[in-house]
């Protein structure tokens, strides 16, 4: 089993898939969806069985695979994932089944009103699935030009799913969506082929491979700051971070909720992922230099986002607004340089997409029903169906990081681990914990609260479907609220790895720690 | 020391009414036949649980009455460690009893107080969840452990203050309650990052030391750390337990059903404060700034509190104020050091008896007026009403100070120790503590008259009527309670029973019943008692609310708790809030579509719209990335 090619297989696999659901004939509805489900539980349970083969006290990527792709330019397939990309790589693929399900019937008719009333089924379908494998595949990449590859690869299918299958105003949003990112993608190019320019100059021969990469030492300091930067501003981008991320809320608003689960819940991970495997490794010097200004407008994106998100009157703009703040703590923890910051980032990713992503599953539910995403329209929705006010009500609190749901912990790990090294910034994000309770309570109190208004009336509660989409992302809430511990095993040693290779080894001491002699009292 | 026997089982503590809450809200409408029973079976189990370790820790000696539990590793990564650990000492099994025991009486009462709510199965998987989050809260090895129930019994009862959820009244209290109480969370956690960067850990006894013989980490505070930790846990401690300026919440929070204004916002939850600060008293006892502000803030509020009872014609809101008002009694005693402590959780438990039965009375008066609230729409109540006339009346006189009820002990003894505090800051406290014995003795016999006495002023159609069994013996258990529970803890040596976790008060005064404040505060008590007959017992009730004093309309206004807020932060906040929103829209986004639009404006307006998404987004991008260019060279260069 050791040199069995699992993630060449579960990039291939879903691609596949899309092209044999592409091929179906589109009349068969039924057919796509589970060819689809199918496809997408085979990938989830195949990688289940490989990371169950994870060794955390193994070698740092395991799973690996080296290919030669273009030997002129140095490139290869190389693949493999360390702790934090294995976890990434299984909420993508515990991810894009329950989207899938929750799509059953919506076929996109949850980006809100004025939705095209007939498109394609099937090519929805197909795009999730070919969305799955770029997921997969740029999480796994350990080539950088890989990498970069599923980087760019990724947008075609979010901007037909926001394109094609979005709001009113989605031809918009798409335009945005995709200039956004290839200009950053742009940056990023231009960074990664100077970075085997360097390679050339230092290593003897051009590469890609992210292993040899991290080893060049004696960067000309400002070269290596350009290359940062290069790379930064796309993740920036991508993650999204204040001021560059005026492109989620339109996005957001516009594109289905089934696809809006993959957009914020994963794809926008891949920017605090490119932070911390490519920026922080490939240029640690770089890193530091830049660490204070980066937590600065990261403490930023978390207080600007939950005050936007307060002032949404749109239940999908204010999702996207309240993943605006969370991706500030992504990046705090990442740029603290602490071990309990940045494991508890890394954590984060992975807490984060599943509670937006339920939240968003469940607006998608409610946008469906009412045909509106308008908090205004909405109104009493707990008498009429009181399961999916309970289930919008625990997506909710774990979006306000509340302790036993999985997102305090990480939240809490950041702060902590920020503080000791960054006392005002995290005193200023712990504002956060106040505005996410004000934020989340007061669209809960709107839509689900008060006697039903008129047009909520009769409405449907979540049907078995919908309830098999949503409960198992609850389930795996709850329990990692509980017990993080065994997520925390396997993200920890990269975390050690990234942070020796940075330069801090060690936390910051305790000032007094704990008195080990016994003492009387003074 | 590790925990053996029953307490080795001390998890089943949280464990049962936890397995309860889930079953109620899993099995749905399947388990509405039977639900109240289980969630009553269940808190009743871990009342069992709970009296099985007092037993036992009975039979230990001083010190070895504090033991852990390790049930799992919480998290960990890097030098940051958090276990999942139990602490099971006298101050804990104290809190235990009293939240499994009237928890279980409350969860009895309700049976027959909701027994005609369609969601009644709901309601008990929220009380069940309650006394779980409450338990962790007192029972957690750590401040993490502490913080995970803490935020716990703050989301019951957001659940249970917005039971009823349809009226908008209810939903907005709810979330009011939870929102300010995270205002005070947000204290909290600045103490435990401060906590982590200082000590490296969170636990109670690397920390807190173990009890009187050995010190904890907390001894080598330097002044300045020992003022931030202990100021940020008062902000926490401000929060959940409603005192000033984080008070406005509970008011309202009596939208919840009664018995949920019984168990959460009297006896249990809202002393959570007081647990935190008392089981934080290492901490505190480094800083005399920090123990001095916590006196100040409990003085302040105890007056408040009694104030705004004075001026509510709504029953519940009137206990309401009283609850703010007794908190602000132990916060000040938690506040003057190890004299202050064990009086202060002493008061802490009478009090949960006393009020407790006060507000299952008020539920029951409630239950007999088709729920109608407002007092001067009662009167002559007794007759009609033998049983909740009776324990009412006990905890009426439990809550005055009338000796030889409750208390009369656990109060006289914080004014006591008020006064007996150094210099001039010991006068101005047992001057407040005497002060606020006066009000409460005028506003609780006001409620007690109006409700009970005088002339009927029932709306038509009411029939008033007693309670059904199910009810009433809770209140009676309760009036037990507020007889003997003040003599029996402050006579029976709980102060000695505390000292392995708070340590020995310096000077041992036993109870003296003619120390001198003590007699103040008796004929004060008689003066107010005097005051309120002579305007609501003498005096017919008019049922239209006269005008009013300046002070009685401040009263009813919770002397401008609400309006202050909202002219400091809501408005405030809500400006800041659309001024972003337009500048996220206009400023980030469109001053550089402005731009674009002024940069292609020359090349005609038909290739602007054309073009327009592509240039604008373009300028857009590249002005974020150049602000975060700038700020990298500002800040290094």
């Amino acid at each position: 089993m050791e040199d069995f090619p699992w993630l060449s297989l579960l990039i291939a696999l879903p691609l596949v898939g899309a092209v044999v659901v592409g091929l179906l004939p589109g009349a068969k509805e039924a057919l796509v969806k589970q060819t689809a489900l199918g496809v997408s539980l085979l990938v989830g349970v195949l990688t289940v069985v490989m990371a169950l083969g994870f060794d955390p006290d193994g070698a740092r990527f395991q799973f690996t695979e080296k290919y030669w792709w273009i030997k002129q330019f140095g490139v290869h397939w190389a693949v493999g994932v360390d702790g934090v990309a294995l976890v990434l790589v299984l909420l993508s693929v515990i991810l894009v089944p329950l989207v899938i399900l929750a799509s059953w019937t919506a076929d996109g008719r949850s980006g809100g009103v004025d939705v095209p009333a007939k498109r394609s089924v099937k090519t929805y379908f197909a795009l999730l699935l070919a969305l799955e494998a770029m997921m997969i595949g740029v999480f796994a990449a350990t080539d950088v030009f890989v990498f970069y590859v599923f980087f760019e690869a990724m947008l075609i299918p979010v901007y037909f799913l926001i394109g094609s299958y979005g709001g009113a105003q989605r031809s918009y949003a798409a335009v945005k969506f995709l200039l956004y990112s290839l200009f950053g993608g742009l940056l990023m190019l231009v960074a990664v082929l100077w970075l085997v320019k360097l390679s050339n100059e230092h290593l003897g021969h051009g590469t890609f491979l992210f292993e040899e990469l991290r080893t060049i030492k004696d960067v000309d300091p400002t070269t290596a700051k350009w290359l940062f930067l290069g790379f930064f501003i796309a993740f920036a981008i991508k993650a999204p971070m204040v001021p560059v991320h005026t492109w989620l809320p339109d996005a957001a608003a516009q594109a289905p909720a089934g696809a809006l689960v993959l957009i914020v819940g994963v794809l926008d991970k891949v920017g605090t992922y490119g932070m911390l495997r490519f920026c922080l490794e490939l240029f640690p010097g770089a890193s530091a230099w830049a660490a204070p200004v980066v937590i600065a407008f990261a403490v930023l994106s978390i207080v600007y986002g939950a005050v936007l998100a307060i002032g949404q009157v749109d239940l999908k703009r204010l999702v996207a607004y309240t993943s605006v703040s969370h991706f500030g703590f992504i990046v705090l923890g990442i740029f603290a340089m602490t071990s309990a910051a940045q494991s508890g980032a890394a954590l984060y990713m992975v807490n984060h997409g599943f509670s937006t992503g339920a939240l968003f599953l469940i607006v998608g539910f409610l946008i469906v029903r009412r045909r509106s995403a308008k908090i205004s329209d909405f109104g009493g929705v707990q008498k009429v169906a009181p399961v999916l006010a309970g289930t919008f009500l625990v997506a909710g609190l774990s979006g306000l990081s509340l302790p036993g749901l999985a997102p305090f912990v990480s939240e809490f790990m950041v702060l902590t681990g920020t503080f000791s090294r960054y006392e005002v910034a995290a005193i200023v994000a712990t504002s956060g914990i106040v505005l996410a309770a004000v934020y989340i309570l007061w669209t809960y109190q709107r839509t689900m609260g008060g006697p039903a208004v008129e047009k909520v009336q009769g409405m449907a509660d979540l049907t078995a479907r919908e309830k098999w989409a949503v409960a198992p992302i609850i389930a795996i809430i709850v329990v990692m609220g509980f017990f993080p511990q065994p997520v925390l095993n396997v993200i920890n040693p990269s975390v050690k790895v990234t942070l020796e290779r940075v330069g801090h080894p060690q936390d910051p001491a305790p000032k007094i720690g704990t008195v080990a002699e016994n003492g009387a009292r003074p | 020391m590790k925990a053996e026997g029953v307490q080795a089982l001390a998890w089943l503590l949280i464990a049962l009414p936890l397995a309860g809450a889930a079953v109620l809200l899993l099995g749905g409408r399947r388990t509405d036949r039977w639900g109240h029973l289980l969630g009553t079976a269940l808190s009743l189990g871990a009342f069992a649980v709970g009296a099985a370790m007092f037993v036992q820790m009975l039979g230990y000696g001083g010190e070895e009455r504090r033991r852990t539990l390790h049930l799992w590793e919480f998290l960990q990564a890097g030098s940051l460690k958090v276990d999942a650990d139990l602490l099971v000492d006298p101050l804990s099994i104290s809190f235990v009893l009293l939240i499994t025991g009237v928890g279980s009486l409350i969860h009895i009462y309700s049976v027959g107080y909701m027994a005609h709510d369609p969601d009644r199965r709901r309601f008990f998987a929220y009380l069940n969840l309650f006394v779980a989050a409450m338990l962790l809260l007192v029972l957690g090895g750590n401040y993490v452990m502490t913080f995970i129930g803490w935020e716990g019994v703050g989301l019951a009862s957001y659940l249970l203050i917005g039971f009823w959820q349809h009226k908008p009244t209810a939903a907005t209290a709810a979330k009011k309650a939870f929102v300010v109480n995270r205002v005070g969370d947000f204290g909290f956690v600045v103490a435990l990052m401060l906590m982590f960067a200082t000590f490296g850990t969170f636990g109670f006894e690397q920390i807190l030391g173990t009890g009187a013989e050995h010190v904890g980490a907390a001894s080598k505070l330097s002044t300045g750390t020992a003022t931030a930790i202990g100021l940020m846990l008062l902000v926490g401690a401000c929060g959940k337990s409603a005192q000033l300026p984080l008070q406005s919440w509970l008011l309202d929070a009596m939208e919840g059903p009664t018995p949920v204004s019984a168990l959460i916002h009297a006896a249990t939850m809202v002393t959570a404060g007081v647990y935190l600060i008392v089981r934080s008293a290492p901490i505190f006892e480094m800083s005399e700034t920090a123990q001095l502000v916590v006196t100040i803030v409990g003085a302040v509020t105890l007056l408040a509190g009694a104030i705004i009872g004075c001026g509510k014609d709504d029953i519940k809101k009137a206990l309401a104020g009283s609850t703010m008002s007794q908190i602000g009694y132990m916060v000040l005693a938690a506040g003057l050091g190890p004299a202050g402590y064990a009086i202060a959780i002493a008061h802490l438990i009478a009090h949960g008896f006393f009020k407790a039965g006060l507000f299952l009375g008020a539920g029951s008066v409630m239950h007999a007026m088709n729920d109608d609230v407002n007092m001067r729409h009662y009167g002559a109540l007794r007759g009609v009403m033998k049983i909740t006339w009776a324990t009412f009346g006990l905890g009426y006189l439990a809550i005055i100070g009338v000796p030889p009820f409750s208390g009369y002990f656990t109060k006289d003894g914080i004014i006591e120790a008020a006064f007996a505090h150094d210099g001039a800051t010991g006068m101005v406290l047992g001057g407040c503590a005497l002060l606020g014995a006066a009000i409460t003795a005028f506003y609780m016999s006001r409620v007690m008259f109006m409700t009970f006495y005088g002339a009927k002023r029932w709306e038509e159609g009411v029939h008033p009527h007693e309670s059904p069994k199910v009810m009433t013996v809770p209140l009676m258990v309760l009036a037990i309670g507020s007889i003997g529970a003040g003599a029996f803890l402050m006579l029976g040596g709980f102060s000695d029973f505390l000292a392995p976790v708070v340590g020995e008060p310096e000077e041992h005064h036993g109870f003296n019943p003619f120390a001198p404040a003590g007699l103040a505060a008796l004929v004060l008590v008689a003066a107010g008692v005097a005051v309120a007959w002579r305007q609501y017992g003498a005096r017919p009730v008019p049922v239209e609310a006269p005008a009013g004093s300046f002070v009685t309309v401040a009263a009813r206004k919770d002397l401008y708790g609400d309006a202050l807020n909202e002219s400091l932060l809501m408005r405030p906040g809500q400006w800041l809030t659309r001024l972003a929103v337009w500048f996220d829209n206009r400023g980030v986004d469109g001053a550089v579509n402005g731009l674009a639009a002024g940069i292609g404006g020359s090349s005609g307006r038909v290739r602007r719209v054309q073009t327009g998404f592509v240039r604008s987004y373009a300028l857009s991008m590249f002005f974020g990335a150049a602000v975060i260019v700038a700020a990298l060279l500002v800040v290094n260069v």
